[in-house]
């Protein structure tokens, strides 16, 4: 079982190197990591955060529209390719089983998807100590931003092979896993955002509002990341988000690391079904 | 029966309302290479996905081996080729078949040793993208020769071929089947099956309509034997008069006969000799057996 799916990861992998996704992706996440840190708005100075803490809480905020945009664009030709160039139904017909080419095709996007934020937070994090110097607190920060934005992308790549499996062509599969960031990125935070406005402080904005934020996968993570970062500093005066929403800390983790397991389950599930 | 290789035993499959498969049976001993004829939407590919456990059937079973076809032991036996399948363009040659070896529980290494026997040695470490369709079509077969296969499937495996490599892949099939696997192959290109198959099966309309070696189904259709006479102009004439024939121009003539009568039709036009230079038996070919069969049942479902 371990050397079929290490057989497949390995092939993927190879692909990811030849077709330069691993240099494309890391490089993306080190510019905009680069840019935020020093090209933004330097830190105030006051209350004791320091720059890294402050790059950390905005490469959250890019986090949450690159992050699935990667994850979505390295998974969405996983299977509809196959289909594509007819090597599908071949590969099914090999001693493996299907759940076996999922996770060995998921398990090299997750490598892809974590080499690009490790180089490209970490190289950002260099850049910073090496200027400014940096805080055990703010390194921290840091670490667990690149674990969740792992988390984060584990969800969107499990999304991105659940529309390869469900179309036949590449780019039908393509326009989909953009109506999937469109809609799950942008337009859901929009219509929260509408609704809260339009409730003006009432019951959906207390009771339903914050498990609306939880359940999705980009506000959970943003929500965790945040929250723990304001509460590292709330000794100082700050209000922490989740005290204000009034639910535990531990929800949006279970929100990330639900998001990927189901929604993989799910491939799976049709994988098996499919007639290829 | 028990020792087939593949055994098909009253299979249907529909799609929708359209019967694809209408209670097919049929078996394939090991080392025996059966061609499947048909036209397109005979039914020809549904038995290929079901042969290979890609689809289940609705009624009927089939058993490889005596097994199912989706079980992973004769999975790690089969081989197949799809029709005109395109590898990741971005491997190259010896990386993709590899990862079909490791797969199939065979070293990394014995992909080297495969693609030399298809002679692809030169283009093995070269990107899949610069392949021609004939080297694809190689690489394709390569994977097929990984381990031991008992069953091979081969889906129209020299169509768009050249010449030169439909004679190799026929010679690499012929290998497979004295090594002892089953080899179904399904083909639109008839002459070339001639010789190289031990067995045929025609399908139409979801139905075996012919089922045997090319001998059989050439005697069973009783289609005339056509002799060309090459004989000299004095001679044409009396030959054309006597037997039936027509004159295909100046000095030779056309006789058709039955299978049966051949023997003694040519004795006959032999004592002709020395007038007679030259006698062709023409057999019908493949082509002409293969749509005696087809329009057989179109006629029976025309008049249904």
């Amino acid at each position: 079982m371990i050397s079929r799916i290490a057989a497949i990861t390995a092939t993927e992998m190879r692909i990811a190197i030849r077709n330069r996704w691993i240099v494309t992706a890391s490089a993306l996440m080190t510019g905009f990591g680069l840019i935020l840190a020093f090209a933004g708005s330097a830190p105030s100075g006051m209350l004791g955060v320091d720059r890294l803490t402050v790059t950390v809480t905005s490469l959250s905020t890019l986090s949450v529209y690159l992050v699935p945009l990667i994850a979505l664009l390295l998974s969405f030709d996983a299977f509809a390719g196959e289909t594509d160039r007819g090597t599908l139904p071949l590969l099914v017909t090999y001693p493996v089983e299907r759940w076996e080419i999922l996770i060995g095709k998921f398990g090299a996007q997750l490598v892809v998807l974590a080499l690009a934020l490790i180089i490209g937070f970490g190289v950002t994090a260099a850049a910073v100590w090496a200027t400014d110097g940096v805080s055990a607190e703010s390194l921290a920060h840091l670490v667990r931003l690149v674990w969740t934005a792992i988390l984060l992308g584990a969800g969107f790549l499990a999304v991105g092979n659940f529309v390869s499996v469900s179309v036949r062509q590449p780019g039908t599969a393509a326009s989909l896993a953009v109506a999937v960031w469109v809609i799950a990125v942008v337009m859901f935070d929009v219509v929260l955002l509408g609704a809260v406005v339009a409730d003006d402080g009432g019951m959906f904005t207390k009771d339903i509002f914050p498990w609306l934020l939880v359940g999705s996968p980009t506000d959970a993570f943003r929500l965790f990341n945040v929250a723990a970062i304001e509460s590292s500093v709330m000794a100082d005066g700050f209000a922490s988000t989740t005290e204000t929403f009034a639910i535990p800390m531990l929800a949006p983790l279970v929100s990330l690391v639900l998001w990927p397991s189901t929604i993989l389950a799910l491939t799976a599930l049709a994988l098996r079904r499919l007639e290829p | 029966m028990n020792d087939s290789a593949l055994l098909i035993d009253g299979v249907s499959k529909r799609y929708d309302k359209l019967a694809a498969l209408d209670n097919v049976s049929l078996s394939v001993a090991p080392g025996e290479r059966l061609a499947l004829l048909g036209h397109n939407g005979a039914g020809k590919t549904t038995l290929i996905k079901l042969v290979l456990g890609l689809t289940r059937p609705d009624e009927g079973t089939i058993k490889i081996l005596g097994k199912t076809p989706t079980s992973e032991e004769i999975r790690q036996v089969s081989a197949y080729l799809p029709e005109s399948v395109a590898f990741h363009k971005s491997l190259t040659g010896r990386e993709q078949l590899a990862m079909f070896a490791r797969l199939k529980s065979q070293p990394a290494r014995s992909a080297r040793e495969l693609l030399v026997r298809v002679g692809l040695e030169a283009a093995m470490d070269r990107r899949i993208g610069t392949y021609s369709k004939g080297m694809r079509q190689r690489l394709g077969l390569a994977q097929v020769l990984i381990g031991s296969p008992r069953i091979v499937v081969l889906d129209e495996p020299t169509s768009g071929l050249d010449p030169l490599s439909r004679e190799f892949f026929y010679t690499m099939i012929s290998e497979l089947a004295d090594s002892g696997a089953a080899v179904l192959l399904s083909s639109h290109a008839l002459t070339e099956l001639e010789a190289r198959t031990d067995r045929i099966v025609i399908l139409r309309q979801g139905k075996i309509v012919a089922n045997g070696p090319l001998r059989e189904l050439r005697a069973g259709a009783g289609l005339p034997i056509r002799l060309n006479v090459e004989a000299n102009l004095e001679t044409a004439d009396e030959i054309a008069r006597r037997y039936g024939g027509a004159r295909a121009n100046g000095r030779s003539v056309e006789i058709m006969c039955e299978a049966g009568d051949k023997v003694r039709r040519l004795s006959e036009v032999a004592a002709f000799v020395p007038a007679v230079e030259d006698i062709d038996v023409v057999l019908p070919s493949l082509e002409d057996v293969y749509r005696y069969y087809s329009r057989q049942v179109s006629d029976q479902g025309d008049r249904q």
